[in-house]
């Protein structure tokens, strides 16, 4: 399957790549996906009192699509509100990476990610 | 070098040029392009001829008649008209069918459609080394089962399945017994003289020969009786109809006249270049070969880079074409059935790479493979949250996934 530039781009070059501690109480972890699915990603934000993302990281076992859902991600929520990222739908995500129709669970994935990770702030306070 | 390096040879093979130039005097006004059916004229006795020595080249790599070869269009064909032919034509006796979980779609999928037509089918499960249980086979056999299918070699995982005994637990219980060889022919050596197979499949563009050709072994000691399922002009005493195609016969048999002379030549080669490839991989942590390890063609070598996916892993390994486990690329998620029936993990199913090795494939290829093959898997391992769980001491079986 023919994969798009951005793809290749955030799958060749992927941004933020790593991890944070996890029991740090400024860090928030979503962990989504199943390997049974061949997807899973782990999306990690760093979270200012005032509830600013300052900085995300990721790391996602999957296919090329899957990476660069979660890669391209990280870029768009730094800066954001909490509010913000909670807004962010697959649709952009598919449209800015133009994924194709079998590739779109990789984008709902990774707006879950974000979910689940916004999820985890919400019960470490 | 060639980018990008192909290692595909279980997918299909380039034709050789010994075999493309005999095909290419078959098709214009200069070469022999007659119906080899007409008998008024020169033209067909030529093309007759040329099938007839085609034929004959198939029979010798096997040790079979040359009047038990029925051309069909290729494998797939092959395995209908064995499997469906035999199925109706001793369905007084019984409507029982045996098979594997591990064979091709093509034997599959078939047995599933003479389901919809009533028959029964057992798909059996197989060892975690890809092998057909014998005491398993023998068990499942009934008084009512018609015909066992088990291929040769599997096109996955390479294994090599012992024919010669499962043809004689069939043959005991007189038992139709198909065989579907498109891996095998050419690579392994076979003996129907010798081996109790009634029917056996084979292509020609796995071993070098043109696509749209192939073969069914049909025994005549014992005589096996099938209902044909192209009908028309009565070709190849009425199996099949249909005008022979005398270019892709031409190819076959010379792929096939050539994989005999070459056979231990190329598998020497092949085995080198299989040896190599493990030897530069196998440092990996955490890398396992699929399929047993004794009985198996060294041409398709499996293995699962754990952690690591195989649809990326494909992408990541863009100097070469090679196929993955994974069948991420449909929309169904599903990992392979063969894999899965070994009894892998998801994970390890999910991760897995088929390198298949031929002929044409050099050494400089295969350092070239090792290398990227070793940074690719670094760089999606640093990235894979399994392998950090895994590195953590993490049992990824205790957690409860969201699936979706």
């Amino acid at each position: 399957m023919a994969y798009s530039e951005k793809v290749i781009d955030h799958y060749e070059n992927p941004r933020n790549v790593g991890s944070f501690d996890k029991n740090d109480p400024t860090i928030a972890t979503g962990m989504v996906g199943a390997p049974a699915c061949g997807d899973v990603m782990k999306l990690q934000l760093k979270i200012s009192e005032s509830g600013i993302i300052e900085d995300a990281k990721f790391k996602t076992y999957g296919c090329g699509s899957a990476i660069a859902s979660s890669s391209l991600v990280t870029e768009w929520v730094k800066g954001k509100s909490i509010e913000e990222a909670q807004k962010l739908s697959n649709t952009e995500i598919a449209e800015e990476l133009a994924l194709p129709p079998v590739k779109i669970h990789c984008s709902i994935l990774a707006e879950d990610a974000i979910k689940a990770a916004i999820e985890d702030y919400k019960s470490k306070k | 070098m060639k980018l990008p390096i192909y290692l595909d040879y279980a997918a299909t093979t380039p034709v050789d040029p010994r075999v493309a130039e005999e095909m290419m005097k078959c098709l214009t006004m200069d070469g022999t392009f007659g119906n080899p059916a007409s008998r008024s004229h020169r033209y067909g006795w030529q093309a007759e001829e040329l099938i007839d020595i085609a034929r004959n080249n198939i029979a010798e790599l096997v040790n079979a008649d040359p009047r038990e070869i029925v051309f069909t269009s290729g494998a797939t064909e092959s395995n209908n008209l064995a499997i469906k032919g035999a199925a109706h034509f001793y369905s007084k006796k019984g409507k029982h069918i045996i098979t594997a979980k591990t064979e091709h779609k093509a034997v599959l999928d078939t047995c599933r459609e003479l389901e919809r037509q009533g028959f029964e089918v057992t798909y059996l499960d197989v060892m975690p080394n890809g092998l057909v249980d014998l005491n398993v086979l023998e068990a499942a056999m009934r008084d009512d089962t018609v015909l066992v299918s088990i291929m040769h070699v599997n096109n996955e995982i390479g294994v090599i399945q012992d024919i010669a005994k499962i043809g004689e637990l069939c043959r005991a219980r007189k038992i139709v017994f198909h065989v579907d060889a498109a891996q095998s022919a050419g690579k392994t050596l076979i003996d129907l003289s010798e081996l109790k197979v009634d029917l056996m499949s084979f292509s020609a563009h796995k071993i070098y020969g043109p696509k749209g050709i192939g073969a069914l072994y049909v025994s005549r000691k014992p005589r096996i009786r099938l209902e044909a399922q192209m009908h028309g002009g009565g070709h190849e005493r009425g199996f099949r109809s249909g005008t022979l195609p005398v270019h892709q016969i031409v190819g076959m048999g010379d792929a096939f006249r050539i994989a005999k002379e070459d056979m231990e030549k190329d598998t020497k080669h092949i085995e080198a270049l299989r040896a190599r490839l493990w030897e530069g991989v196998k440092h990996i942590e955490e890398t396992y070969i699929n399929g047993d390890m004794e009985h198996r063609v060294p041409g398709i070598f499996n293995v699962s880079f754990n952690f690591v996916e195989g649809e990326s892993l494909i992408m990541a390994l863009k100097d070469m074409a090679v196929s993955s486990g994974s069948a991420c690329t449909s929309a169904s998620l599903e990992p392979s059935y063969v894999l899965r029936a070994l009894g892998l993990t998801d994970e390890l199913a999910h991760s897995s790479i088929r390198f298949s090795i031929g002929r044409f494939t050099t050494e400089e290829e295969i350092d070239h493979v090792i290398g990227q093959v070793n940074n690719s898997i670094d760089k999606l391992r640093e990235m894979s949250p399994l392998w950090e769980m895994f590195k953590d001491g993490i049992d990824l079986s205790t957690i409860e996934w969201e699936a979706h």
